[in-house]
C-alpha cells in the first residue's frame, strides 16, 4: 500500500506541476478556435483532438484542471472547516446549544440555496471576469455544503466528549479550546476526511450542473465541470472516445485523494 | 409537556420558519415575476400588464405567507401559478414517485456502502480497500447525466440512479468510522483473545459507530431527497422532484413554499428520529 | 372462370381486411418537451398546448403547412368584406362535436365571444385585436355566420387556423372538440392519451374515416438526449423538431430517418441595449445608439462560420426579420451582411474608435468592452455566443459571454434593463407581418432594444412606424409588400437587430410512418395528423435501420 501512496501523490504532484504550467505547456491558448478542424480526432496539432468549437482539448483539459484542482479542494476544505467547526462545538457543548445548532442545521439543509446562487450571480456585474465568477461559484458552495456533514460531526463529537481519554484529558487539566483543538479535533479527521474526499468530485459535478442555470465558469475558460458536460449527449460521444480523457483524469485524481488521505484517517 | 409534544412543536416552528425562508429566498432571487409569455409578441399592452399583475400577490412576502397559513388551516396549499393546478392535487400526484424513488435509493445505497465497508474493514485487505473505494470514487465522479443515459441505454430502472448517488458517501462515511472502531483498543483486545469476526463486529466495532452510523441515516434522508431533484429531472419522472424543478425555474412561490416545508418536514423527522434511536440506544446501553 | 373470380375477390377482401386490421388499434407515439399547460385552446401559449390543440382542434380553414395555401375545414367558404373588416363562413352542416353534440354557427359566435373577451387575454385573441371596439358576430343561420371587426385586419382569414371552434353547450366544455383527436388520459407530468374523435367529420377519397391512425401516445419528455435515444429504439415513432447535433446522429445511424426540409422561419439573433434610462454608463450608451456601431459589429461576425459550426451547416446566414422560407414577404433584394473585419474597422474610425495594441478604444480612452447576455442550457446559442467572442476579438473587442436562467434574462431584458447586448432566438409561426407589429411600433414592450417609447427616438423607428400601420391598414397584398419590404431595408441599414442564422428544419421520422412529409412551418411533422398512417411495427428494424 505504501508504494501505491507514493506513486498517488507523486501523479497529483505531476498533475498539478504541469497544469501550473499549462502557459507553457499548452499546445494552444485555450479559447482559440480552430474553425476548420470542429470536432476532430486526436492528430499530432491536437493530441486529444478539439471540441464543437475547433478548440484544442488537450489545452482545455490543462486549464480547466488548474481551474477545477485549486478551486474545488479549496472548497472542499471550507465545507469541511465549517462542518467540523459548527458540527464539533454543538456535539462538544452538548445541551440546548447542540439541539438549537442541529435545529438550524436541518432547516439549513431544507432551504432551496439555489435561489442564492442566482441571487449573487444577479448582484455580480455582468463584465465581471470568468475567473472571478468561478471563484465566487465554489465558495459559495463551500459556504454551503457543510449542512450534511455537521450532522454526522456533531454526533461523533458528542460521542466522543463523553470517551473515556477526553475524561482523562479533563482529569489532566485540560479544558475548553485546548481540549477541543488538541483531543476532540483530531479524533474527528476520519469524518473530516470523508467529508473532503466527497466533496471534492461533488462541488466539481455541482459546479457542471450550475452551468445550467449560467452560474459555473464563463466561455471561454474551461473547467472540469464544463469538460464534463460534453459527456452528456452520450450517444454521440461514445463513438468519439477520446472525450472520455477529462472523466477518466477526473476519476483517477479523486482516487488519488483517497490514496493520499488513507493513511491520514487513521485516528490518533 | 412531554418529550414527543416538545418535539413535534419544535418540528412545527421550523418546517414553517423553513417555508418563509423559502418564500424569501424566491422572492428575493431575480426573475420573480416575470413570466416567459411576456415575450409572446401577439400580446397587447392590456394583456401585458394583466399578467404582469398575475404575481402581485406574492409581492409582499409578509402578507403572501399569512394569507397563505390562514388557507392551509383549511386544508388548501394554494394554487400553482406555472402549472395552474392546486398545490394538494400535484404533491399528492406526485410525492409517491419520490418516495418510491428515495426509498429504493435509500435502500440500495445504505445496503452496497455499509456492506462494502464492513467487508473492507473486516477483511483488513488493502486491495479490497482499493477496489471498492475506486467504485466509489467512479460512481462520485460520473456525471448524474451519464448515468441516467447509461441506464437508460442499458433499459435499467432509473430509480437505482438514486442508489448509485447515495452508495459513495455512505461507503466512505461508514469505512471510516468502523476502521476507526475497529482500532479502538477494546477491539484490538477481544482480537487478540480470539474472539471470532461476526461478534466482534456486532458486539465491539458497530456499537461504538452507532450515533454516527444514525446521524449518517438521517443526513442520507434528505441528500438522497435533493440528490431526486436533478435525477428526476433528467429521467423525466413525474415526482416531487421534478416538479421542484419546473417550480424553480418558474419562480412558482406557491408551490415552492410547500415543498420546502415538505424537504424540511422528512428532513427534521429523519434526523430526529435518528437522533431519539440513538439516545435510545445510548441509554440502553447505559 | 366463376371460381378464379371468388378466389380473386376473396384475396383482395383479406388483402383489405388485412390493411384495416393494420390500421385498428394503431398508436402513433411521439414525445412532448413539457406538460401542456392549458386545455383551453383560447389561451394556449405554450408549444405543449398548441399541440394538443392542434391535434384536438377544429377550425374553421386550415392553412396548409405544405402548400402554404389556406383550405376549407368546418367552414366550406368564406367571403370578406371588400373594406376588410367582415367575414363570413358558411359553415358545413352535420357535424358533432366528440362529444356528439351538434356543431353550429352558434358555436362560432361563442368562440368568437370568448376569444375577444378583454379580460381573457388570449394571445390569439389579442392577434385579431387591429384597434380599440367590440367585435360582432351575427349568426345569420345555422350554418352561417358573420364576424365583424372594428377596423380592417389584413392576412384575417388566416389568422381563424389558430381559432379551435368551442361547444357552446357541451357539459364538456373545452374538452368537447372537433378536430381528429379528442384528450381520453391524462397523467400529470408523465403522459397523454389522445384517441380518434368518433365523429370526426373527415373522410378520405375511398370515402375511409379520417384519421387512420387509432389513437396517439404523448410522453412528456423534457430530455432531448434521451428523446433521441428511444427514436433510435423505435420507441416512438417521431422527433418534431430536432437539434443539429442529434440530427447527425440520426443521420449517422440512417439516413433515410433523418428529414431537413431546408431554411425554416426561426431565426437567432442579438441587439444592444438602447433604453435611454438603462443603468448602463453614458459611454456604453453612446456607443449601442451609434448605427456605425452596430453595422461595425455586424460586420464583424462570420455569419457562415456561425451556420457551419454552431449548426453543423443546417442554418444560413440570415438577412433580415424575415427568412427567406417567407417567399412572398422576404425582401429578395437583400442580402447578408458580409464578414469584412477591415469594413467594420473603418466604420468604427469613422465614429471615433481606434485600434491601439490589439484594443479598440472609443474617442474618450475607453476600451470596447461589453457583455452579451443569452439563456443558459441552449447549446447552439452559447455555441454562437463563443464564436462571436472570438470574432470581436478580432477587432480588438472584449465580449464578455454571459448566460442566464431563463426568468432571470428576461427581467433584465423587460424591467431592470441591465444589460448590454442579448443574444436570443425568434420562433416564427405566422407567415404575415402583422405577427411582428408589436416587435418593430416602438410604443410597444416588445420593441426589444427600448421597448414602451412615447415618441419614437429615431427618424428610422418613426419611419417603421408609418409603415407597419400603412401595412396593417390596407388590403392590397401588392402595397402591404412594399411597406413592408422597405421595413425590412430600413432593418437591415440600421440593424437594431443584428440577425445571424436562419436555422433549418429539421426532424426525425420512422419509416414504418406512412404519408409524412415534413415541412418547414410548424407543426413540421404531423401537419396532416390525420392522413398519417402506420404500418405494422417491427421495432428491431427501426433501431437498425438496415
Amino acid at each position: 500500500m505504501k508504494w501505491a501512496r507514493m506513486f498517488a501523490i507523486a501523479f497529483l504532484l505531476t498533475v498539478s506541476t504541469v497544469c501550473l504550467l499549462a502557459n507553457f505547456v499548452a499546445p494552444a491558448p485555450y479559447a482559440r478556435q480552430f474553425r476548420d478542424v470542429p470536432d476532430a480526432a486526436p492528430s499530432h496539432q491536437h493530441l486529444l483532438g478539439t471540441d464543437e468549437l475547433g478548440r484544442d482539448r488537450f489545452s482545455r483539459v490543462l486549464y480547466g484542471t488548474r481551474v477545477s484542482l485549486l478551486l474545488a479542494p479549496a472548497a472542499a476544505l471550507l465545507s469541511s472547516l465549517l462542518a467540523v467547526l459548527i458540527g464539533g462545538i454543538a456535539g462538544f457543548a452538548g445541551s440546548w446549544l447542540e439541539r438549537l445548532v442541529m435545529a438550524g442545521t436541518d432547516l439549513f439543509l431544507s432551504l432551496p440555496w439555489l435561489f442564492l446562487l442566482i441571487t449573487v450571480r444577479a448582484l455580480l456585474p455582468l463584465n465581471v471576469s470568468p475567473i472571478t465568477s468561478v471563484v465566487i461559484t465554489f465558495a459559495l458552495l463551500g459556504l454551503l455544503g457543510w449542512a450534511g456533514a455537521a450532522r454526522v460531526i456533531c454526533a461523533d463529537a458528542g460521542a466522543l466528549s463523553k470517551s473515556d481519554f477526553m475524561l482523562l484529558a479533563r482529569a489532566s487539566g485540560s479544558s475548553g479550546w485546548r481540549l477541543v483543538w488538541r483531543h476532540l479535533v483530531p479524533n474527528l479527521k476520519p469524518i473530516l476526511y470523508a467529508q473532503f474526499w466527497i466533496s471534492v468530485p461533488v462541488f466539481i459535478l455541482t459546479e457542471a450542473n450550475l452551468g445550467i442555470l449560467g452560474l459555473g465558469v464563463a466561455e471561454p475558460l474551461p473547467s472540469w465541470g464544463s469538460l464534463l458536460r460534453e459527456l452528456e449527449s452520450f450517444p454521440s460521444v461514445s463513438a468519439q472516445p477520446w472525450r472520455f480523457v477529462p472523466l477518466v483524469l477526473f476519476i483517477v485524481v479523486v482516487s488519488t485523494f483517497h490514496l493520499v488521505l488513507t493513511k491520514e484517517e487513521l485516528p490518533v | 409537556m412531554s418529550r414527543l409534544a416538545k418535539l413535534a412543536a419544535k418540528m412545527l416552528i421550523a418546517v414553517l420558519l423553513g417555508g418563509f425562508l423559502g418564500a424569501t429566498l424566491v422572492r428575493l432571487a431575480p426573475g420573480f415575476g416575470v413570466d416567459e409569455e411576456e415575450l409572446d409578441t401577439r400580446l397587447n399592452g392590456q394583456s401585458m400588464q394583466a399578467l404582469r399583475e398575475q404575481q402581485a400577490p406574492e409581492r409582499n412576502l409578509f402578507v403572501f405567507y399569512f394569507r397563505y397559513l390562514n388557507r392551509l388551516m383549511h386544508g388548501d396549499l394554494g394554487i400553482s401559478r406555472t402549472l395552474q393546478r392546486p398545490v394538494s392535487q400535484l404533491v399528492a400526484e406526485r410525492l409517491p414517485e419520490t418516495l418510491k424513488s428515495v426509498g429504493l435509493g435509500l435502500a440500495l445505497g445504505w445496503a452496497l456502502g455499509l456492506s462494502l465497508a464492513i467487508v473492507v474493514v473486516m477483511s483488513r485487505a488493502w486491495y479490497f480497500d482499493l477496489l471498492a473505494s475506486s467504485l466509489a470514487g467512479l460512481l462520485l465522479c460520473l456525471p448524474a447525466a451519464v448515468l441516467a443515459l447509461l441506464f437508460v441505454t442499458a433499459q435499467a430502472p432509473v430509480r437505482l440512479i438514486l442508489g448509485l448517488i447515495v452508495f459513495p458517501k455512505v461507503f466512505r462515511y461508514s469505512r471510516n468510522l468502523l476502521t476507526r472502531s475497529s482500532s479502538l483498543p477494546h477491539v484490538l483486545t477481544a482480537r487478540a483473545k480470539g474472539v471470532g469476526n461476526m461478534r466482534l463486529l456486532f458486539w465491539h466495532i458497530l456499537p461504538t459507530a452507532v450515533p454516527q452510523l444514525l446521524a449518517l441515516a438521517g443526513v442520507s434522508v434528505s441528500l438522497a431527497f435533493a440528490a431526486a431533484i436533478p435525477m428526476e429531472a433528467l429521467c423525466d419522472l413525474p415526482g416531487v422532484g421534478q416538479l421542484a424543478w419546473k417550480a424553480a425555474m418558474g419562480r412558482d412561490v406557491p408551490l415552492l413554499v410547500n415543498l420546502t416545508m415538505i424537504v424540511t418536514l422528512v428532513t427534521l423527522l429523519a434526523n430526529s428520529t435518528s437522533e431519539l434511536m440513538g439516545q435510545t440506544l445510548r441509554t440502553d446501553r447505559a | 372462370m366463376k371460381k378464379r373470380f371468388a378466389f380473386l375477390v376473396v384475396m383482395i377482401a383479406a388483402v383489405l381486411t388485412a390493411n384495416v386490421a393494420a390500421q385498428t388499434n394503431s398508436e402513433l407515439r411521439f414525445c412532448l418537451h413539457s406538460e401542456p399547460k392549458t386545455f383551453n385552446p383560447l389561451l394556449v401559449e405554450d408549444d405543449s398546448s398548441e399541440t394538443i390543440r392542434y391535434l384536438t382542434g377544429g377550425v374553421l380553414v386550415r392553412q396548409n403547412r405544405l402548400t402554404q395555401e389556406l383550405e376549407p375545414e368546418l367552414a366550406v367558404s368564406w367571403k370578406v368584406t371588400d373594406d376588410g373588416k367582415t367575414i363570413s363562413f358558411q359553415l358545413r352542416k352535420d357535424i358533432h362535436f366528440s362529444d356528439g353534440t351538434l356543431f353550429s354557427a352558434a358555436d362560432v359566435a361563442y368562440t368568437m365571444q370568448q376569444l375577444m373577451d378583454p379580460n381573457l387575454h388570449s394571445p390569439t385573441g389579442d392577434s385579431f385585436r387591429s384597434s380599440e371596439g367590440k367585435v360582432q358576430t351575427r349568426v345569420l343561420a345555422k350554418d352561417r355566420v358573420a364576424i365583424t371587426f372594428p377596423a380592417p385586419i389584413s392576412g384575417l382569414r388566416q389568422l381563424f387556423d389558430q381559432v379551435a371552434i368551442m361547444s357552446a353547450v357541451s357539459p364538456q366544455k373545452e374538452m368537447a372538440v372537433l378536430g381528429p383527436y379528442y384528450v381520453a388520459e391524462n397523467k400529470a407530468g408523465s403522459y397523454l392519451l389522445l384517441k380518434r374523435n368518433p365523429y370526426y367529420w373527415k373522410h378520405d377519397s375511398t370515402g375511409h374515416a379520417l384519421p387512420y391512425i387509432d389513437s396517439i401516445h404523448i410522453d412528456i419528455q423534457q430530455n432531448r438526449d434521451m428523446e433521441l435515444l428511444r427514436f433510435v429504439r423505435g420507441e416512438i415513432d417521431f422527433v418534431n423538431t430536432v437539434d443539429a447535433e442529434h440530427f447527425d446522429r440520426v443521420m449517422a445511424d440512417n439516413s433515410a430517418l433523418a428529414h431537413d426540409a431546408g431554411v425554416s422561419m426561426d431565426s437567432e439573433e442579438m441587439w444592444f441595449n438602447q433604453v435611454p434610462s438603462s443603468p448602463l454608463p453614458d459611454y456604453k450608451k453612446a456607443w449601442f445608439i451609434s448605427t456605425n456601431f452596430r453595422r461595425a459589429i455586424s460586420e464583424a461576425i462570420n455569419r457562415e462560420d456561425l451556420a457551419r459550426i454552431a449548426f453543423r451547416t443546417r442554418a444560413r446566414p440570415a438577412v433580415g426579420p424575415v427568412s427567406p422560407a417567407n417567399k412572398f414577404w422576404f425582401n429578395s433584394k437583400l442580402q447578408a451582411h458580409p464578414f469584412d473585419q477591415k469594413s467594420a474597422l473603418q466604420r468604427l474610425a469613422q465614429d471615433g474608435f481606434r485600434l491601439q495594441n490589439g484594443i479598440l478604444r472609443d474617442r474618450d480612452g475607453h476600451a470596447v468592452e461589453f457583455s452579451i447576455i443569452t439563456n443558459a442550457g441552449n447549446k447552439s446559442r452559447e455555441s454562437m455566443a463563443t464564436m462571436i467572442q472570438q470574432d470581436l476579438s478580432g477587432i480588438g473587442i472584449k465580449l464578455n459571454v454571459v448566460t442566464l436562467d431563463f426568468p432571470s434574462l428576461i427581467e433584465r431584458m423587460t424591467r431592470t434593463f441591465d444589460y448590454e447586448a442579448c443574444l436570443l432566438g425568434l420562433v416564427n409561426d405566422d407567415l404575415d407581418p402583422n405577427s411582428q407589429m408589436n416587435v418593430w411600433l416602438s410604443s410597444s414592450e416588445n420593441h426589444q432594444w427600448n421597448p414602451s417609447q412615447k415618441t419614437p427616438a429615431t427618424a428610422w423607428e418613426a419611419e417603421v412606424d408609418k409603415l407597419m400601420r400603412a401595412q396593417a391598414s390596407t388590403l392590397d397584398q401588392r402595397k402591404r409588400k412594399e411597406y413592408f419590404d422597405k421595413v425590412q431595408e430600413i432593418a437591415w441599414e440600421q440593424e437594431p437587430f443584428i440577425y445571424l442564422v436562419n436555422k433549418n428544419a429539421l426532424s426525425a421520422v420512422s419509416p414504418h410512418l406512412l404519408n409524412a412529409h415534413p415541412v418547414v412551418l410548424r407543426p413540421q411533422v404531423y401537419w396532416n395528423i390525420d392522413q398519417l398512417a402506420l404500418t405494422s411495427t417491427n421495432k428491431s428494424e427501426v433501431a437498425t435501420g438496415r
